[in-house]
């Protein structure tokens, strides 16, 4: 199973250096703060719960983008890519270790969030909790494929929203409503595809 | 068949089409005569997941055999996508206009999908932008496509379900099943419009095909 | 152990390397001469399997018989030298890796600090950790990409020892002094 065994030693690699470089996760837990706190003045009186929700789960895909766009920098700024592409690893590989890390401060940053979710507005239900984990997934599936896909060109950070956002549309869908079997298809769908498809995202042949 | 005998047959089918829908197919009993845009409108919309479609087709033969003509092909189908995909968008808003009196609806599922996938394959014009021609410009491209085309029915889903707590507004959109007279003129008004991407799609590609040789031939005269 | 044929590289309208023809035997060494930006680091990628080249033929070998070192030593900076070498042990499939990790430190002088981060390193340490990790696994063909970059005195000389063992070298530099003894095949980019 030496697949695996590349993964662990990638997935370390990936959450070492977030270690010591302190900067992703903080700034994570900061923004998602900030942003609750913004929600809170743009939330008329009375508002329902589903509106509160939404600007919940609009939260997190922000806050979710901020920690993805930091997701390969090392790569990027290192040329790491090529020293990753020329180890006889499979790939997909990369995809899944990057994955696991960004699902990593992805949870680190909603059990921050959730709580203070409950706090500032309304409590939340075991129903959110599950789609708040659903929905990690298949943002961090998604969003580390595009995440390599942005890094490869010019306009880098400006373009992993363009090109995520759209994708994430259906994970809020998903989120607000509660539709837990529509996250686990969304999930099953994308992350098989964002597997198969890493290879050529990240090498130049 | 040639791409001048093509373009001809295409110009035909089209004015057909124009003609059909303004003079032959009776005016709809509810909402008169704007209610003939539909016969545009979506045919438009069928068309751009057919393009959509094609470039992820093509996506997915470069991928296979890393011919670069294939990534052109997914390029131009998609650019026609694009270009049909906002005519879908400004179609379905000026009927939403002439029928309801607003130039957006939310209610609508066909025209929230396409602001969506609008957005979505805007974003794959911003891709290739950012990244120099070359292998790995084609690759992205080629899996981005895919994403695309499996988003088309995974976000109708999602939009489906979101009209549950998002206040739908209640507008009968299609109405009943369509008289022979009205079928006839979608079917023909949806075959101009497929037969309008191709010669579209020809004509682009003709042109890119043009420019690559251009290119080779300064390449061994240089 | 490698055989090019007729290999072209074009980047949109810009062409970096026309008809360039490699056969390497084993136990070749390449020199790749010219000026910067004349093409010699696109024609190692190229031969590396980095980058495709636009037309032309390649065969070369598997990728864990390959090692290349380009432009930057392609290590990670916040990591330390053992931590950088046993990742990349582990990807590479090396079985009893902690002692060809420590032997190769020892051997390019980094032993003692092999517990620091990289980004507290000079170039020249850098660049010498870049080495380690290029022989981590014992490639048959090097792809060297102005090694002698950053190097100081002692970490030229350890350089030059590693050229003279047995293995198929390419060498691209823009001094070839260093190394033009060795050649037994040369390539001079304009």
């Amino acid at each position: 199973m030496s697949y695996f065994g590349d993964v662990v030693a990638l997935t370390r690699k990936d959450l070492l250096l977030e270690l010591r470089a302190k900067e992703t996760l903080p700034s994570m837990l900061l923004f998602v703060l900030a942003a609750l706190t913004i929600f809170h003045f743009a939330l008329p009186r009375g508002a329902g719960h589903t509106a509160a929700l939404g600007l919940l789960w609009s939260a997190l895909i922000f806050t979710a983008l901020l920690g993805l766009t930091r997701a390969f920098v090392a790569e990027r700024e290192q040329g790491m890519f090529d020293a990753l592409v020329l180890a006889p690893c499979d790939r997909s590989a990369i995809w899944l270790a990057k994955s696991l890390a960004v699902l990593a401060f992805l949870a680190a940053a909603e059990v921050v969030a959730l709580p203070a979710f409950a706090a500032f507005f309304s409590g939340i239900g075991g129903r959110t909790i599950a789609a708040v984990a659903l929905a990690d997934l298949g943002i961090a599936a998604v969003g580390t494929l595009f995440g390599a896909m942005a890094v490869a060109g010019r306009a880098r950070e400006l373009l992993l929203p363009l090109l995520f956002l759209p994708m994430a549309i259906p994970i809020v869908v998903g989120g607000v409503g509660g539709y837990l079997w529509f996250l686990v298809l969304y999930d099953a769908i994308f992350v098989v595809l964002a597997w198969a498809t890493f290879e050529y995202v990240v090498a130049e042949v | 068949m040639k791409l001048p005998a093509f373009a001809a047959a295409t110009a035909g089918l089209v004015a057909l089409a124009v003609a059909l829908v303004f003079f032959y197919v009776p005016s709809d009993a509810d909402q008169g005569f704007s209610q003939r845009i539909f016969y545009f409108h979506v045919p438009i919309a069928l068309t751009s997941y057919v393009c959509f479609g094609w470039g992820a087709w093509k996506a997915l033969r470069y991928l296979r055999s890393r011919d670069a003509r294939a990534d052109t092909e997914s390029y131009v189908a998609i650019h026609q996508g694009v270009m049909f995909g906002a005519l879908t968008l400004i179609t379905g808003s000026i009927w939403a206009k002439a029928s309801w009196g607003v130039w957006w609806s939310w209610g609508e599922n066909q025209l929230v999908l396409f602001l969506v996938l609008f957005l979505f394959y805007c974003a794959y014009f911003m891709l290739r932008f950012s990244v120099d021609a070359g292998a790995s410009r084609a690759n992205m491209s080629a899996v981005y496509a895919l994403f695309g085309v499996v988003l088309i029915p995974v976000s109708f889903l999602a939009i489906r379900l979101s009209q549950n707590f998002i206040h739908p507004v209640v507008f009968n959109s299609h109405g009943p099943q369509m008289t022979g007279a009205q079928f006839l003129t979608f079917c023909v008004s949806f075959a101009a419009v497929l037969a309008l991407f191709a010669t579209l799609y020809r004509v682009e590609l003709a042109g890119k095909r043009i420019d690559a040789h251009l290119r080779e031939l300064r390449e061994l005269l240089a | 152990m490698i055989e090019a044929r007729a290999l072209s590289m074009r980047y949109g309208d810009r062409r970096v390397f026309r008809d360039v023809d490699v056969e390497l035997a084993d136990g070749a060494f390449l020199l790749v001469t010219g000026p910067n930006g004349s093409g010699k680091t696109t024609l190692l990628r190229v031969l590396a399997g980095l980058t495709a080249p636009t037309s032309g033929e390649l065969r070369r070998p598997e990728r864990h018989t390959i090692g290349y070192l380009g432009h930057d030593p392609l290590v990670y900076r916040e990591l330390t030298p053992l931590e950088n070498l046993a990742l990349f042990g582990r990807l590479y499939r090396l079985p009893e890796r902690g002692e060809r990790i420590g032997m190769l430190l020892e051997r390019f002088g980094l032993w003692g600090v092999r517990h620091e981060r990289v980004s507290t390193f000079s170039r020249g340490m850098q660049q010498r950790l870049g080495l380690c990790r290029v022989l981590l696994h014992d490639p048959q063909l090097l792809l060297l990409d102005e090694p002698y970059n950053a190097l100081d005195a002692q970490g030229a000389a350890l350089l030059d020892d590693l050229l003279g063992e047995d293995r198929t070298h390419v060498v691209a530099t823009h001094e070839p002094q260093r190394v033009e003894a060795r050649a037994t095949q040369r390539l001079a980019f304009a």
